[in-house]
């Protein structure tokens, strides 16, 4: 874990692209995207039907080793409304055990909006945490400090001749965008304009490395 | 030929180029047409290019016009538009010549049943170009389901000259016999003029493009009247013209060729190049098949040929007729290279070729196979796999790997069966299948197709005329302003549009663009035959001096090894340590194994630096030196760290995407559906990762797998090497660098070893880079 400061606050971030929030006690994720496999195979497209396993075992990992007490999920946490209803056994029983150990929060996205939950937490479409607004996708005339997901923002750089794409923050003064924490979504790049639209030029990217934050202004 | 045939034989015709093989595989249908005419198809050729099928219906049509014969030939491809497409299904044409993906395609639909049971002849052309890739395999498949359609069709092959006919006798069978095959060899040409170009009797150190020698390149296609330049790569391709462009004094037209130019601009060029407009044409493996030029007086290769038929194939392509000798010239870039040219030439004089190596089926193209076959109607199981395994790529396909080439095509192959309520294949009865809906088939003839290109962004003037494409992976390190070279021209960005990046006519100095894809290696033949130069010194007075000099200086300074001695060098140089290791494996096993080793360096204290790979060597810098080399090559290497690399390494990734699109589990990406902003498509290196950590024997991984080990042979060429290091090597501790080191040094720096974490290693660099850049004050 590897802190990182926003808006007068300390953060810890996960190697898994989750973010630890100590002073509240809550761990924020954002864009699970879980069922996805299972909605693709609806039209024909046979993606392993590992994925809401797989991503909801992560989850269980960094509330272990983070000792969550509550846990915000930043919209886009099911691919679709009716992914809840799909998912499979084992994963259903992991997160109706989540659920059931800490204060469980989802927030709506896009892709879930109107979901139906049948594991247990809350549904929201906003939350306000210790002055920070946690919302699915960045609003550009926002006022306060805010956190959300929604854009799946990822680095490519290019070093020594080889090319290296990870999953990463992108972050202003007052907006921070988490990264897809779902195993099976992919991400845009961070200086797509779809981005900046939405959080401004004066952006970064930010990568948490082993040991540190490594921080890359973005240029549009 | 016509004798085979009024036999009812399948024949095999090896011939050279030039020799008019292409008619002749049609000579027995024509006459066939004429004794005893019929409506209904009566002749399928398939070809691997779309070209060559245009270029033997104008070649066709000749004389089938002035003897008035009512014959109709016409071609398919993905270029023809539907209506007639759906013509061609319901009145075909005697005669329709098409590409292994038309075929296969046109297979999957229910009128294939009647379209092809009045089938008498098939013929294949350039079998030796593409049967042993996927490609053949798909075609294997498709002439299994003819023989079931048409059970009287003869199979006529043909091909340019191949060391192993057997071998392509048996793929081309019914059956796996040989002898059903009938093997007819074509007139021999005359023998190739052959030699090797070396400047002032100069070979350089270093470089493998030979682009020291544009001057003398560039005075050879002014003194011929039409020469073909073929380079290693599209990159080296682009610089090389740009090379002989600076010294074109004369200003002849010369012009570009390769696979990522717009189909358009490569017409252009092949039309001006026949027409003979052209004086030379700078180009790649994308000129290696192809329409028949009479006019080229020579080919020349700059770089390594890397192998004997490779580079005989090439040099047919000067002077299509086969009373002339052509003439073929290799440029080596560096030493070793020079080494391997001469291997070469010794090679084709003792007609010795590349080794053909036929692999097993691959089993994501059965997949795709399978479901054209679902698409078409319904099918048995036993019957279906009786067929397929009269393929001969497919001939030992056990019941197992078929059931689940069946699973993966109805819900996935996974062992949690999580999708049955959206099968795409349904069970009727015991054995008996059938697509579950028709969008099925809809969705499958979209995505059908066994090449699968990288993300590609395509190249655009703003009036939309198209130039040609580049990986995405160059393309997004591209900003505005950004110039390179593509084409034979320096472009600017102007922007970008959707996956279209827009550019104008620039004068800046450009960059090279970079393309991802396979590296070939030297082939196994060559490298014994350069090994064996090294130790017989009777054989250096054929080499020009500076190479027998180095070779003379190699041997009392160090040595030079036995061919079957594997020669590792240690010495000090600069500061650092370095160690060479000298095991003529090809690049992709030399690199696997920098990887590997270097890791093992890290571990034991030895502080790796960094290290460079060619086809001949493999050097690795420390700040350490390495008193023993012994226990870094121990077997136990392949084991664990090995599969752990490999399966970590771009390579499996590459190969996992490929499967996983011709298997149909995941779609093509179809231009327009792309990028939109907000929604992004699933990358394939996400399934892979979450299918080897929850199904890591899913049939596709295994399928991955095979292909890693196909395409590499250098994979086998790794575990051979290092399993006869321990009795094989010869240290030498040196207290210098030494000859045989330098052509290596020079690019020591290439790769960076691992220091923890290669990926976090790179992204620190590439912050320190920013850093610097952002405090430099200039």
């Amino acid at each position: 874990m590897v802190p990182l400061s926003f808006a007068g606050h300390d953060f810890l971030v996960l190697r898994s692209g989750a973010l630890f929030w100590p002073d509240a006690g809550a761990l924020l994720i954002a864009d699970l995207h879980l069922e996805k496999a299972s909605w693709f195979a609806r039209f024909g497209q046979m993606l392993p039907p590992y994925d809401s396993h797989a991503t909801l075992a992560l989850v269980e990992e960094d509330i272990a080793a983070s000792r969550a007490s509550s846990v915000y999920c930043l919209g886009d946490s099911f691919h679709d409304r009716f992914g809840c209803d799909r998912l499979p056994d084992r994963p259903r029983a992991t997160l109706t055990r989540l659920t059931g150990e800490v204060d469980w929060v989802w927030i709506t996205g896009n892709h879930d909006a109107g979901m139906i939950d049948h594991c247990g937490g809350r549904v929201v479409e906003e939350a306000l945490l210790v002055g920070i607004v946690l919302r699915h996708e960045a609003m550009p005339g926002e006022p306060r400090p805010e956190m959300s997901g929604h854009f799946h923002p990822k680095l490519r750089v290019k070093a020594r001749g080889r090319r290296v794409s990870r999953r990463c923050f992108v972050a202003t003064d007052t907006k921070l965008i988490l990264p897809a924490y779902g195993a099976l979504t992919g991400g845009l790049d961070a200086n797509h304009p779809a981005i900046l639209a939405a959080v401004g030029s004066e952006a970064s990217a930010l990568v948490a490395i082993s040991d540190r934050l490594l921080r890359f202004p973005i240029a549009a | 030929m016509v004798d085979a045939a009024r036999k009812g034989e399948d024949v095999l015709l090896v011939a050279a180029t030039g020799a008019g093989k292409t008619l002749a595989g049609f000579l027995p249908s024509i006459i066939d047409l004429i004794d005893s005419p019929l409506e209904g198809l009566h002749t399928l050729y398939i070809s691997p290019l779309k070209a060559l099928a245009v270029d033997v219906q104008r070649n066709l049509l000749t004389p089938i016009e002035e003897m008035d014969l009512p014959i109709r030939v016409e071609t398919r491809s993905g270029d023809t538009p539907s209506n007639r497409k759906q013509r061609q299904r319901s009145r075909p044409p005697q005669m329709l010549l098409t590409t292994p993906e038309s075929l296969s395609l046109l297979l999957s639909y229910p009128e294939a049943q009647t379209m092809f049971a009045g089938l008498k002849t098939i013929i294949v052309d350039e079998i030796h170009a593409f049967a042993k890739e996927k490609r053949g395999d798909l075609l294997s498949l498709a002439l299994s389901r003819l023989q079931r359609l048409a059970p009287e069709v003869r199979r006529i092959g043909l091909s340019a000259t191949i060391s192993d006919p057997d071998a392509y006798r048996g793929w081309l069978s019914t059956d796996g016999d040989i002898d059903s095959v009938a093997l007819v060899r074509g007139e021999p040409g005359a023998t190739p003029e052959l030699s090797i170009l070396t400047p002032q009797d100069r070979v350089p150190w270093a470089g493998h493009s030979g682009r020291y020698a544009a001057r003398q390149v560039m005075d050879l296609i002014e003194a011929h009247d039409a020469s073909i330049i073929f380079c290693n790569t599209r990159s080296l391709c682009e610089l090389i013209f740009q090379d002989l462009w600076s010294v074109n004094d004369r200003q002849l037209p010369i012009g570009v060729h390769h696979g990522s130019l717009s189909i358009e601009a490569r017409r252009k060029v092949e039309a001006a190049m026949a027409e003979g407009r052209l004086r030379a044409l700078v180009a790649t493996a994308s000129l290696d098949m192809g329409l028949d030029w009479g006019n080229v007086d020579l080919v020349a290769q700059m770089g390594s040929p890397k192998g004997s038929s490779r580079f005989l194939q090439r040099v047919g392509r000067a002077n299509h007729r086969l009373d002339e000798a052509s003439k073929g010239m290799i440029v080596p870039g560096n030493r070793f290279e020079y080494l391997e040219a001469r291997a070469c030439l010794d090679a084709i004089a003792d007609d010795e070729l590349d080794p053909e190596i036929f692999r097993p089926g691959a089993l994501d193209v059965l997949a795709q196979h399978v479901m054209g076959v679902a698409c078409a109607g319904p099918f048995d199981e036993a019957e279906l796999l009786a067929e397929i395994r009269t393929a001969a790529p497919y001939a030992s396909l056990d019941k197992e790997t078929w059931r689940k080439v069946l699973e993966l095509n109805a819900t996935g192959g996974y062992a949690l069966k999580a999708y049955d309520k959206y099968r795409r294949l349904v069970e009727t009865g015991p054995g008996k299948w059938r697509i579950s809906t028709p969008k099925v088939a809809a969705r499958h003839r979209l995505n059908a197709g066994v090449i699968v290109d990288n993300v590609m962004m395509d190249l655009r003037f703003r009036n939309g005329r198209h130039i040609g494409r580049v990986e995405e992976s160059f393309g997004s390190t591209l900003s505005i302003g950004d110039a390179f070279f593509f084409s034979g021209m320096s472009l600017e960005v102007e922007g970008f549009k959707d996956s279209d990046i827009l550019v104008r006519a620039s004068r800046k100095e450009g960059r090279i663009v970079s393309y991802g894809g396979q590296r070939m290696s030297m082939s196994t033949h060559l490298a014994r035959r350069v090994r064996q130069f090294l130790a017989d010194p009777t054989q250096w007075r054929r080499f020009p001096d500076d190479v027998r000099e180095w070779l003379d200086v190699q041997s009392r300074r160090s040595l030079l090894p036995e061919p079957h001695e594997l020669l590792v060098e240690t010495f000090p140089h600069e500061g650092h340590h370095y160690m060479c290791i000298y095991s003529f494996e090809g690049w992709n096993a030399h690199q696997s194994l920098g990887m590997l080793v270097t890791k093992r360096m890290d571990e034991a204290g030895l502080k790796p630096m960094s290290w460079v790979a060619n086809d001949y060597a493999l050097a690795i810098s420390s700040i350490e030196p390495v008193a023993d080399p012994r226990p870094l090559f121990s077997p136990d290497i392949l084991e664990e760290e090995f599969r752990e690399w490999v399966e970590e390494s771009h390579l499996l990734r590459r190969a996992f995407r490929e499967v996983a699109v011709i298997g149909g589990l995941v779609e093509r990406q179809h231009p327009g559906q792309r990028k939109t902003g907000k929604q992004v498509s699933f990358s394939t290196d996400l399934i892979y990762d979450v299918l080897k950590k929850y199904e890591p024997s899913h049939l596709l991984l295994r399928a991955a797998w095979d292909d890693a080990r196909a395409r590499m042979t250098e994979l086998g060429r790794l575990v051979r090497l290092v399993d006869r290091a321990a009795e094989t090597m010869i240290h030498v501790a040196a207290e210098r660098v030494t000859p045989m080191a330098v052509p290596l040094m020079v690019n020591i720096g290439r790769e960076q070893a691992p220091g923890g974490s290669a990926d976090e290693a790179l992204l620190v660099a590439a912050e320190e880079d920013l850093v610097a850049q952002a405090m430099r004050l200039d």
